[in-house]
């Protein structure tokens, strides 16, 4: 799966997490999850259950701790998809 | 000097009704919200009737957006939609997502009986138990905390005064009218949403069924199974949904020129103690005619006031008990009784909601001048006979209607009792 489907796809699973969708219509890999899309913390675990449902893949608590953009989760997707 | 307390909005999600000219219409027909819950035949129970809000899950998806969905079950999904309704009712406007300011005036006192057993029984014990615990996600903790209730309504309105919810079983709705009177009366707070609510479902229910305490004989006929006061009446039919009021302090009602429905005259709450004929499901009668003659004299009214009662009177054998504690309470006999109705003939049994459905329907009946009929009653019980002609069985109008008082009894022997007067503009002075 290339980069850019994987981004399109988690922009589609953090549309049912932030208060204000409109927020995803300008982001890009740099875009902070918490900072820029005002998602309330405590949903992070709920994006990674729902990353781990839509492409097949366990994530790992520490692996978790180190998302804080759309891009690291890509990233983390993309490399565990290889 | 006390505070005053009026009523300034009002929003309500009944097995009949959802919205105020919804339920007041409800109301004056008589029309039930009891329905045949085929779940319930499926589970072997022997009562297979209830009465919930209807089509509420799309009713909700008008109100939210999907991040807020996704954390409401039955109970706080009802009482988000009646906060957002008393709210816009009470004159005040949604805050934006990115508007940021708190209204520290306003708080929150909104409870239940139960709680959030659908979210326990449906998703909490069938993870856990599988192993899936880490799998279960965020949500859970903000869905069974007793405070899910009140904790989602200050967030959906930013509201920062005192944020509550009590739990007195089915006196639970009255109780946090009086809480929030009170706390409003001691110059706490400018409002308080105050309420109840209680969620569906057969595990919130299956307590009362093995109690043998709910209706069984009118499962083929669910909008006549809801019988306070009747000969037939053979348990109460359970029931869901929400009520939630706008309390406000007069001073501040009348400074932003608010619509004032009535006035919370006065309240009180106690328990029986469990003695003197009570126990943990069964009311002192004792403990029930402090209670009424406590709130009256809070109220600084005497019994004579009173125009009409609207009662717990669930369906139960206890109802005969209640009309005649009533009436040793307020020393008034068959001739000289106020009218009595239990709006629990339409809606059944809302449990921690009923006080605060029922007393919207009070305010409602106060404001517009007329008492709802107390259906499935033709054959008052014989117990109370010399009362039933105080028991209206068609929509009365009553114009001249001032004064009703409002009690909820519930397990644990706890009691509550309100009296709510009609308001005039020309009251507007303080």
């Amino acid at each position: 799966m290339d980069e850019q489907t994987i981004f399109n796809k988690m922009i589609d699973i953090l549309r049912g997490y932030t208060k204000d969708p409109s927020l995803l219509d300008k982001a890009t890999m740099d875009t902070h999850i918490l900072n820029d899309l005002k998602v309330n913390s405590a949903r992070l675990v709920d994006v990674i259950i729902k990353c781990e449902d839509t492409f097949g893949i366990t994530v790992e608590d520490d692996e978790a701790d180190k998302i804080g953009t759309v891009g690291d989760a890509v990233a983390i997707i993309k490399s565990k998809l290889g | 000097m006390k505070r005053r307390v009026v009523i300034t909005g009002m929003g309500i999600a009944a097995p009949n009704a959802h919205g105020l000219a919804d339920f007041e219409e409800a109301l004056r027909k008589g029309r039930s919200g009891i329905r045949f819950f085929p779940k319930l035949k499926e589970l072997n129970f022997t009562c297979q009737v209830g009465g919930a809000p209807q089509d509420f899950e799309n009713i909700r998806k008008g109100y939210f957006n999907e991040d807020t969905l996704m954390s409401m079950n039955e109970n706080i999904g009802y009482a988000a939609v009646s906060a957002v309704d008393a709210w816009t009712d009470a004159g005040f406007k949604m805050r934006d997502v990115h508007d940021d300011t708190v209204d520290w005036d306003t708080g929150v006192i909104v409870g239940s009986g139960i709680g959030g057993m659908d979210t326990i029984t449906t998703i909490l014990v069938p993870m856990v138990s599988q192993g899936k615990v880490r799998r279960m996600g965020s949500r859970i903790v903000e869905q069974v905390m007793n405070s899910g209730t009140s904790a989602s309504i200050a967030g959906l309105l930013a509201l920062g005064n005192q944020v509550t919810s009590n739990s007195s079983a089915c006196s639970t709705g009255n109780e946090a009218i009086v809480e929030g009177m009170w706390r409003i009366r001691n110059g706490l707070a400018k409002r308080i949403l105050a309420g109840g609510s209680e969620g569906q479902s057969p595990f919130i229910w299956a307590g009362f069924e093995a109690m043998r305490v709910i209706c069984k004989k009118f499962n083929d006929r669910p909008e006549a199974a809801s019988r306070p006061m009747s000969a037939t009446a053979c348990g109460f039919v359970p029931g869901s949904g929400a009520g939630i009021l706008v309390l406000e302090d007069l001073e501040s009602a009348v400074k932003r020129g608010a619509r004032i429905y009535a006035e919370v005259l006065g309240g009180a709450v106690n328990c029986g103690g469990h003695r003197m004929g009570g126990s943990i499901t069964a009311p002192n009668p004792e403990g029930v005619k402090r209670c009424i003659k406590a709130a009256v004299s809070d109220a600084c009214i005497v019994p004579d006031d009173i125009d009409s009662i609207n009662g717990h009177l669930t369906a139960t054998f206890a109802d005969p008990y209640e009309v005649k504690n009533w009436s040793a309470a307020l020393g008034r006999g068959p001739a000289n009784f106020p009218y009595i109705n239990s709006t629990k003939s339409m809606v059944g049994h809302c449990l921690g909601a009923a006080g605060a459905i029922e007393s919207v329907a009070v305010v409602l009946q106060l404001y517009k001048g007329f008492l709802h009929p107390s259906i499935n009653c033709e054959d008052i019980h014989p117990d109370i006979a010399e009362f039933g002609a105080k028991v209206p069985q068609k929509c009365m109008d009553y114009p001249e209607l001032n004064i009703i008082a409002k009690a909820g009894f519930g397990f644990g022997d706890v009691n509550s009792c309100l009296i709510f007067k009609r308001w005039n503009n020309n009251q507007r002075s303080y």
